[in-house]
């Protein structure tokens, strides 16, 4: 068993723990939003080719090498030490330019009964998003 | 920002809060809008446009006036430090009226410029906790805390991380021997760095 960690997100597989993470391309696409289409990886707008040179390390047998991928993409991410839980994290220049977009990030984060809200529920309405904790 | 929802709980029980009050075990927000204290801020418009990005929530840093003799603030800088809050709040009430038209709210290149930007390093660190968070939920505390130790060292300024992943004395709160070291030892860099506004000094 496998867990991945991205963006807030748990996905589960029924992958072998180890120092690379193999999956199909519909867990790639379930536990990152990511998908192996003609011009590369793709998410939303943004596609990111695969250099020939590389394609046989990051695609064998219609699967591909997530961790691979994440460091050809310029992610950071981390692995646990057994090796079976992994956190694919987001770039710094990524989110930078997000919020130089001056488009505020969507989230979803439950209320205290467990009630998913999502930053776009709020559209027509001003948002002042203030943090607090107990510690 | 609460790893353990029954933390916050009795805080948000006594408060009964009449606006959307969420919580965010994993810190997403740190990471997706560069967090790295609380309370942090950031003013969203109708259209889902940031018009005041990530700053400090109306606090002032008054934290290296901490008087250890009386275990608190001295009469002046919590003047101070209330004023700091009133006009903050004053500028939120004056943009939920006034939107667009509030001199608190940022042009877009004004917002621009007020955006802080994160490094390599406090993406991995973001990367870090969010994997600690997990293993720590597992029963696996001990790699979990080599993590967050790995944390802190990548984003040394995250209070954030810091605080959370930090010993909480019994009052919950994380702010014994290395809390205050830590503070003690900023130098020029700001606790609360002040909000760029009209009115707060």
């Amino acid at each position: 068993m496998v867990t991945i960690l991205n963006e807030n997100n748990v996905t589960v597989l029924q992958g072998t723990a180890g120092s690379a993470l193999w999956v199909s391309q519909d867990e790639m696409t379930t536990a990152t939003g990511w998908a192996l289409k003609t011009e590369g990886f793709c998410k939303d707008e943004v596609c990111v080719p695969v250099p020939a040179s590389k394609s046989e390390g990051l695609i064998a047998d219609g699967r591909v090498n997530l961790s691979e991928v994440w460091q050809l993409m310029g992610k950071p991410a981390a692995v646990s030490n057994d090796g079976d839980v992994w956190s694919l994290g987001e770039a710094a220049n990524d989110r930078n330019e997000a919020m130089l977009s001056l488009e505020a990030p969507d989230f979803s984060l439950p209320d205290f009964n467990g009630k998913l809200h999502s930053l776009t529920d709020f559209r027509r309405k001003r948002v002042l998003l203030i943090t607090w904790a107990s510690w | 920002m609460d790893a353990e929802i029954e933390a916050a709980q009795p805080w948000v029980d006594e408060a009964s809060p009449t606006f959307v009050t969420l919580i965010d075990k994993n810190h997403q927000l740190s990471s997706l809008y560069n967090m790295v204290n609380v309370p942090q801020a950031v003013w969203i418009d109708e259209d889902g446009k940031i018009v005041r990005p990530t700053e400090s929530g109306g606090s002032i840093d008054i934290l290296r006036e901490f008087d250890m003799e009386i275990m608190g603030f001295k009469p002046e800088a919590m003047e101070r430090a209330a004023a700091a809050k009133a006009t903050y709040t004053g500028a939120v009430k004056d943009w939920a009226i006034n939107g667009k038209g509030s001199p608190y709210a940022f042009d877009p290149d004004a917002a621009r410029d007020h955006v802080e930007t994160m490094t390599d390093d406090m993406a991995m660190a973001h990367t870090k906790f969010q994997l600690g968070q997990y293993l720590l939920r597992n029963g696996r505390e001990d790699e979990a805390n080599e993590l967050f130790s790995e944390c802190r060292e990548l984003h040394p300024y995250s209070w954030n991380i810091f605080r959370q992943t930090s010993e909480k004395m019994d009052t919950g709160i994380a702010a014994g021997e290395a809390f205050w070291g830590k503070v003690m030892s900023l130098g020029d860099k700001e606790y609360y760095k002040t909000v760029d506004m009209p009115g707060m000094s």
